[in-house]
């Protein structure tokens, strides 16, 4: 059954436009912001402290992005609140300007990045279509020129003559956009259209994507809006931690958006404290997920075997212990689990305050999903004398394109033939 | 797995510019040109049109400034009685002094108001004090008109060096600019820039012979009075413009020499300004 409605044409286009002309070209592209971690913001505090070490935190936004983009290519870059992403268009639109790394454009940009992009609240809207237009690089008569266009685009050849300041916020992201789709630029950046305006708006802003995909056009659409980056892209890029962490089919970029974005909003992955219960004899004060060679991760990818690691920590006295860990999928299904009974590795007793770590490895067969870590511990060698239980001590998430079902991928390939005895 | 682009070669390559990104004049000269212009007029009209009286607001100010200052010092001071046209000479000085005032002062936060476009578009940055100076000096050009019906009026006589008054004004445009680039360009990072602003354009005022012509300075402090830049200029455009039997800003000044300090501080501050606009102007939109 498929699940993207990712048609073969829509494939094949994706690799036409492949062959086509770079017209971005981003090579390396890095930025560090400095935040001080106390503002001075006037001389006198300079003048007053002035051997003081501005302390600053390094803020890395972007660490070494390089993508093409090719002519004629509906290219969507999506990633989280903070991945970097709104600095990145900010590089590409001379907003900011990058530490290292170069960018080469073939044409004509035009940024459309906010809303309302450098309207002039006190100018009418006639005005203020000049002036953006001029903005996205046309001359004056030019930007003249097109100004009945906009406003019947717009749809607001009524209150040409009004200010801006009276618009309502609707009808300045109509104007805006129109501006940007008149001004005809070679290559446009889009951020975030469809987030804002009516349904006939956001109506007109997808036919205007389709008609501008239509005519070739190379437009680099920013956008969490996972219908439209399958719907127009020919490829896409995700942004996460500042760096590029998959670019290519809009499908694959899109589910895994999708499960970063409910990991982050959902359960930070990684431990949590206080999951035990009032009243246990013990307790985890850490559980985290790490790689084979020891390094601590928050996620894992599918097919890459990983450990399981936890510490516990006794509060009262109990004898001959036993300890479970669980692996619970996002549904609370009991994916797996295993126990350890300590006195075989001759721990006879867990005493107040002393500690014991557990480091399992995990053969990963798991699908691609958000699971959590559970753990319990018994008294006297068995299963009946429940010293504790924490549920939930650690989330992680496997990472993936894999769509089968079930729990675990236990098949790598099936032989399909056609079976001639039957006949 | 993450992928890496792979570096394509193909056959029709369109021309790769490098974007250099944000800076004073980024963007090419002409957008540059057309966007200064559509400011400055916007701005303009804004004053003019923007209230009942427009025009009038913008020479009542120093009209009213006039009045009171002639009042005080032909009748309590008394220092004007004794200088040639020194009515003329205040209101000729006072104009002359309210553009630079104005300029500068508007310009301190002119690209801290601008933030909308400054943080959202690719806007030359030079554009916006730039912009400022132009509107204040049209106001300047258009209260001369007003200076030129009184200086008349006056029984001024009218000599051939009015000619060269396009000299003066080129003067303090440049000057008024350069602290404008200066101010607005720190103003971001120091907001008390503003504040300190405020001050100085205040003693600039005293500093600067607007209220009193130079040969009443007391000639121990005359060397000090032409340190200020906008001395020599006021002096010559007085020689120049309401009296030639004036001297001009070197008799002024006593020779070329005692001229160099004022000449050294002009250069250096348009240099300095350059200088600091340039780096500062690439890293604005982060200090916002």
């Amino acid at each position: 059954m498929p699940r993207f409605p990712s048609s073969d044409t829509h494939a094949e286009a994706a690799e036409a436009v492949l062959q086509a002309p770079v017209v971005v070209e981003v090579r390396d592209l890095s930025k560090t912001f400095r935040i001080p971690d106390q503002r001075v913001d006037s001389l006198k505090e300079r003048a007053v402290h002035p051997f003081r070490k501005r302390s600053y935190r390094e803020l890395e936004a972007l660490k070494g992005i390089s993508f093409d983009v090719h002519e004629g290519e509906f290219f969507g870059i999506v990633g989280l609140n903070g991945s970097g992403k709104s600095t990145l268009l900010k590089i590409l639109g001379s907003i900011y300007r990058a530490d290292r790394g170069s960018i080469r454009v073939a044409g004509r940009m035009a940024p459309f990045i906010e809303l309302g992009v450098g309207f002039n609240p006190e100018m009418n809207a006639r005005e203020n279509i000049v002036l953006n237009a001029v903005m996205m690089g046309l001359s004056r008569q030019e930007a003249e020129a097109i100004v009945p266009a906009v406003l019947e685009f717009a749809g607001l050849e009524d209150f040409a003559d009004l200010k801006l300041k009276n618009y309502s916020s609707g009808m300045m992201v109509r104007l805006a956009f129109s501006v940007m789709v008149e001004a005809e630029a070679d290559i446009m950046l889009i951020d975030e259209v469809l987030a804002v305006g009516d349904a006939a708006f956001q109506q007109k802003c997808e036919d205007v994507f389709h008609d501008l995909r239509e005519a070739g056009k190379t437009i680099i659409l920013v956008t969490h809006d996972m219908a439209s980056i399958e719907k127009f892209c020919h490829r896409a890029m995700m942004i996460h931690n500042g760096e590029v962490s998959i670019l290519g089919k809009p499908e694959e970029v899109s589910e895994w958006y999708l499960r970063a974005n409910f990991v982050e909003r959902d359960q930070r992955p990684g431990f949590h404290p206080g999951a035990s219960e009032e009243g246990d004899d013990a307790h985890v004060v850490d559980a985290w997920l790490s790689d084979l060679q020891g390094k601590r991760i928050d996620n894992v990818h599918e097919g890459e075997d990983f450990m399981v690691n936890a510490v516990l920590e006794g509060i009262r006295e109990f004898d001959d212990p036993v300890v479970e860990f669980g692996v619970s999928d996002q549904a609370g299904s009991h994916v797996f689990g295993y126990r350890s009974r300590l006195s075989e590795t001759g721990i006879e007793t867990i005493r107040a305050g002393e500690r014991v770590r557990f480091s399992a490895e995990v053969k990963n067969l798991l699908r691609p999903g958000h699971y959590y870590l559970n753990s319990q511990a018994f008294a006297d060698g068995g299963n009946k004398d429940m010293r504790m239980r924490a549920l939930r001590i650690c989330d992680f998430v496997v990472f993936g394109t894999d769509s089968g079902s079930g729990f675990v991928k236990l098949v790598d390939e099936v032989d399909v033939m056609r079976d001639g005895e039957g006949a | 797995m993450p992928d890496v682009p792979e570096p394509m070669e193909p056959a029709r390559n369109p021309e790769l510019r490098p974007v250099t990104g944000p800076s004073a004049l980024g963007g090419g000269w002409r957008r540059f040109l057309d966007l200064l212009l559509l400011i400055s007029i916007n701005d303009f009209r804004k004053t003019y049109f923007g209230t009942a009286l427009g025009y009038v607001w913008s020479l009542a100010r120093p009209l009213m400034l006039f009045a009171v200052l002639l009042f005080v010092f032909t009748r309590i001071f008394r220092v004007g009685s004794e200088v040639a046209h020194y009515p003329v000479l205040l209101l000729f000085n006072i104009v002359m002094i309210s553009f630079v005032q104005e300029a500068t002062q508007t310009a301190v936060v002119s690209v801290v108001n601008q933030e909308g476009v400054v943080r959202k578009t690719h806007f030359p940055r030079l554009v916006i004090p730039l912009a400022v100076v132009m509107t204040s000096f049209f106001n300047f050009c258009t209260n001369l008109i007003a200076v030129i019906i009184f200086v008349v009026a006056f029984g001024v006589t009218i000599t051939w060096t009015w000619l060269l008054f396009p000299v003066v004004a080129l003067l303090l445009f440049v000057f008024s600019l350069a602290l404008s680039m200066l101010l607005s360009s720190l103003y971001p990072r120091f907001r008390d820039v503003g504040i300190i602003w405020s001050v100085l354009v205040t003693a600039l005022f005293y500093a600067t012979p607007v209220l009193y012509p130079l040969e009443i300075v007391p000639s121990q402090y005359v060397d000090i009075v032409m340190i200020n830049p906008l001395a020599p200029i006021f002096e010559q455009a007085r020689h120049w413009i309401i009296d030639p039997g004036a001297p001009g800003a070197v008799a002024a000044a006593g020779g070329w020499v005692h001229l160099i300090p004022a000449i050294a501080i002009y250069v250096g501050v348009c240099v300095i300004a350059v200088l600091v606009f340039r780096r500062e102007a690439p890293r604005i939109a982060e200090e916002l």
